[in-house]
């Protein structure tokens, strides 16, 4: 990716109790601004969670939330990722129709996308692909056409990017 | 070891915190708390209204320093209690309030009185945590208190469930024990305050300080929270720069010293507002470029650098980005920024020339001092003279606190405020009504000192009940009703910008009658109409101490708070007193 992204991926470490994603998301709610997406799970460590946040909010008024996310007693560090700095993943569900005449098509589709069919119906497959965002996207678009009956993503985790110069 | 329940471990936790006071009333979900407060040396007042018992923790912490403690059951004690969060939070008071909860096999089943208190406090507090475990009470009352006080103060609601304070049940009974330091802190591995400023940007600031050539400092309520009156004060004296105190810093550095130039603001007086506008740099000392202060934002100050110093990182950059930002404790920064301008000075540095910046000042302040007209023999009272009256008869390390409008503006201008944490007032919110409880609480506090509420007819209508708490409690303050007959701000904001079309805002001097309703609560009470009955009042209740007293005094209705800066205008827009010469040298092309 080359252009800056005008959304913006927010890390945040939380102690791992009740009521923190509701304060956090509070912040956003309060101001107007929308969360795009959402993932939260405890870390390595079970007394933390990690909240990864994307949201479509420009630069300045973000640094505000970041500010006031940060006095919240119960987050302990905040990092924005920015998607070039860092590696990201997110996973799609998705149940497509898929009658005997394009069944072949689509299942060529997913082995190119290298999802995985976790359920096969009559008429209809369900798959699933972790991946970018970006190949997501993708492989949505290119199953739209056969008609898209469910779909579930999970919005998208992050970490920084890794040093890959030796020192 | 010993036993206990959650109930006793509530209260002893509170005493161990030092808590000499709460303010509350009982009900059903908090009943098993209220028992042991019987044995407690701990005093309890009780109010009229549960809105009252947080406004009084407000005082009592504004006037002592200390946080103040309020205790009310769950559901609608809770949701009363809610305006005085924010009050507390906007101004950034300390306080430790406990609400009753319906007992945890109940929450979230609409139970009887039971609200989602956490839920509906989340953005007014600056934490708050729902206790679902008796033994988890003697560390969520440190916690409590430790956020309150510490970094930027504000209020920490704790919400009890009846079950686990109640004595017959065998899950509220624990092994007592009380929570060292560390393991507070350890506890709460998100909250790290910073207090000791960063020494580069300190020098920074130094380096800044000591080249300016027109400088104001830009003094805030952080001053008096940081308690740093002593420092700000070395400060401005070694650095000879003159001083604004905003709403919530007046009494952080005295009005009487040759450097003080007063409130500046959307009603600060002419010179504390100008003075900002022409500088070349603020020193912003625990204040926040709040829009009552810099008016139309994109015209403020437009020739200053900013130092900015506060507690609280998400303030700096807020509203104007600073040239030099440092986080920290006012105190530790402005006593360090000292030591760095003293080794300067030692070492043969000196200030520029600022007498020309001096004299502009001087000059100011000599065309456009506060001022009101007298009235007329006949006419109705002009507040202005009956703060002058008051401020005059009383010591002068009496306690003032005021409700919000004309009237606290009124009482900012014209008291002289020599000492910290004399004044109690709502600053950021605005809360009609908090004069009179705030008053109370600080006289429960500050037993030795005189109290004083100034207040409108307005606002004394909003919480005038709880001047039966202060009979029954034998807490003597004195209050002082500016009658107008009118809510007096709004009144004068339609009669400036609304063509004089009054949509709402009479009131009838008569009705109530506050002489009559104050004899009814227990005060002694007066009505004062003309000049020469001021004083001889004021003396009267002054002299009265084992009863609050109310003074109602009829004032002029035709009265406006002057100078003003107009809501969206820059502050050289500023509208001053009609007897007054217009400024010189406002910008071309303004409007009035």
């Amino acid at each position: 990716m080359s252009a800056a992204p005008r959304y913006h991926v927010l890390s945040v470490l939380v102690e791992n109790r009740a009521g923190v994603l509701a304060r956090v998301a509070n912040l956003f709610a309060r101001r107007g601004y929308n969360i795009y997406s959402l993932a939260v799970a405890p870390t390595d460590d079970e007394n933390f969670s990690r909240i990864t946040v994307v949201v479509d909010v420009e630069s300045a008024p973000l640094e505000q939330v970041v500010k006031q996310l940060n006095k919240l007693i119960n987050v302990i560090k905040i990092s924005e990722l920015d998607p070039r700095d860092s590696v990201e993943r997110e996973l799609m569900m998705l149940t497509v129709k898929a009658p005997p005449g394009t069944r072949s098509e689509i299942l060529e589709l997913a082995g190119l996308f290298d999802a995985s069919v976790i359920d096969v119906g009559v008429a209809e497959l369900t798959m699933s692909l972790d991946d970018t965002p970006q190949r997501l996207d993708d492989l949505e678009a290119l199953l739209r056409p056969h008609g898209i009956v469910d779909l579930q993503r999970t919005g998208r985790v992050a970490l920084p990017r890794l040093d890959h110069a030796a020192h | 070891m010993t036993t206990t329940n959650g109930g006793a471990a509530l209260i002893k936790a509170l005493e161990l915190e030092g808590v000499d006071t709460i303010f509350g009333l009982p009900g059903g979900a908090i009943l098993p708390v209220y028992d042991p407060i019987l044995d407690s040396p701990i005093r309890h007042v009780l109010v009229r209204h549960e809105q009252g018992a947080g406004h009084m923790a407000e005082g009592y912490a504004l006037s002592t320093g200390r946080p103040g403690v309020a205790m009310v059951t769950s559901g609608p004690a809770a949701t009363n209690i809610v305006t005085p969060l924010c009050n507390a939070y906007m101004d950034s008071t300390p306080l430790v309030v406990i609400t009753g909860q319906v007992g945890t096999p109940a929450i979230g089943t609409d139970a009887f009185q039971e609200c989602d208190t956490v839920g509906i406090t989340r953005s007014v507090t600056k934490h708050n945590e729902l206790v679902t475990r008796a033994a988890d009470i003697p560390m969520v009352i440190r916690q409590a208190f430790h956020i309150a006080t510490t970094g930027r103060p504000g209020p920490v609601l704790v919400d009890i469930p009846k079950d686990i304070v109640d004595p017959n049940n065998p899950a509220a009974h624990f092994e007592w024990y009380w929570p060292t330091d560390d393991e507070v802190s350890a506890s709460l591995p998100g909250y790290k305050p910073t207090i000791k400023g960063h020494p580069r940007k300190i020098k920074d600031a130094a380096e800044m300080t000591l080249e300016a050539t027109r400088p104001v400092i830009y003094a805030g309520g952080g001053i008096l929270k940081a308690r740093a009156a002593e420092a700000l004060r070395e400060f401005a004296e070694l650095t000879d720069i003159p001083v604004v105190t905003t709403l919530m810093a007046r009494g952080a550095f005295p009005d009487d010293h040759e450097l003080c130039l007063g409130m500046p603001g959307m009603h600060g007086n002419y010179t504390a507002v100008t003075a900002m506008q022409r500088a070349d740099l603020l020193i912003a000392l625990g204040s926040r470029f709040d829009d009552r202060i810099t008016g139309r934002l994109d015209g403020f100050a437009p020739d200053a650098k900013i130092i900015h110093v506060d507690i609280d990182p998400a303030e700096l950059g807020k509203v104007r980005r600073p040239d030099v930002p440092i986080v920290g404790d006012c105190r530790q920064v402005i006593e360090e920024l000292n030591k760095v301008i003293h080794k300067h000075l030692d070492g043969g540095r000196e200030f520029p020339d600022r007498s020309e910046w001096r004299s502009q000042i001087s000059g100011w302040q000599e065309t456009h001092p506060l001022t009101f007209e007298q009235s007329a023999p006949g006419e109705l009272l002009k507040p202005q003279y009956v703060l002058e009256q008051l401020r005059e008869r009383a010591p002068e390390d009496c306690i003032v606190a005021s409700g919000v409008g004309q009237h606290q503006m009124w009482t900012s201008q014209f008291w002289h405020f020599t000492h910290p944490y004399t004044w109690v007032n709502s600053g950021g919110l605005g809360t009609m009504g908090f004069s009179v409880p705030a008053a109370i609480g600080a006289k429960a506090g500050r037993p030795d000192r005189m109290v004083w509420a100034v207040d409108g007819d307005g606002c004394f209508q909003m919480t005038a009940q709880e001047l039966v708490t202060a009979s029954t409690e034998r807490i003597p303050i004195k209050v002082a009703i500016l009658n107008n007959a009118y809510l007096g701000m709004v009144r004068q904001w339609q009669e400036m910008f609304y063509e004089e079309r009054y949509s709402e805002v009479y009131l009838s001097p008569d009705l109530p009658d506050y002489v009559k309703w104050a004899e009814a609560m227990g005060c002694v009470a007066m009505r004062v109409e003309s000049p020469e009955e001021v004083g001889p009042a004021i003396d009267k209740a002054n002299q009265i101490n084992d009863r609050p007293v109310v003074i109602e005094f009829r004032t002029d209705s035709a009265e406006k708070v002057y100078p003003m800066v107009p809501s969206g205008k820059t502050n050289d827009d500023i509208v001053v007193d009609p007897t007054q010469p217009d400024p010189v040298g406002r910008n071309s092309g303004a409007t009035r």
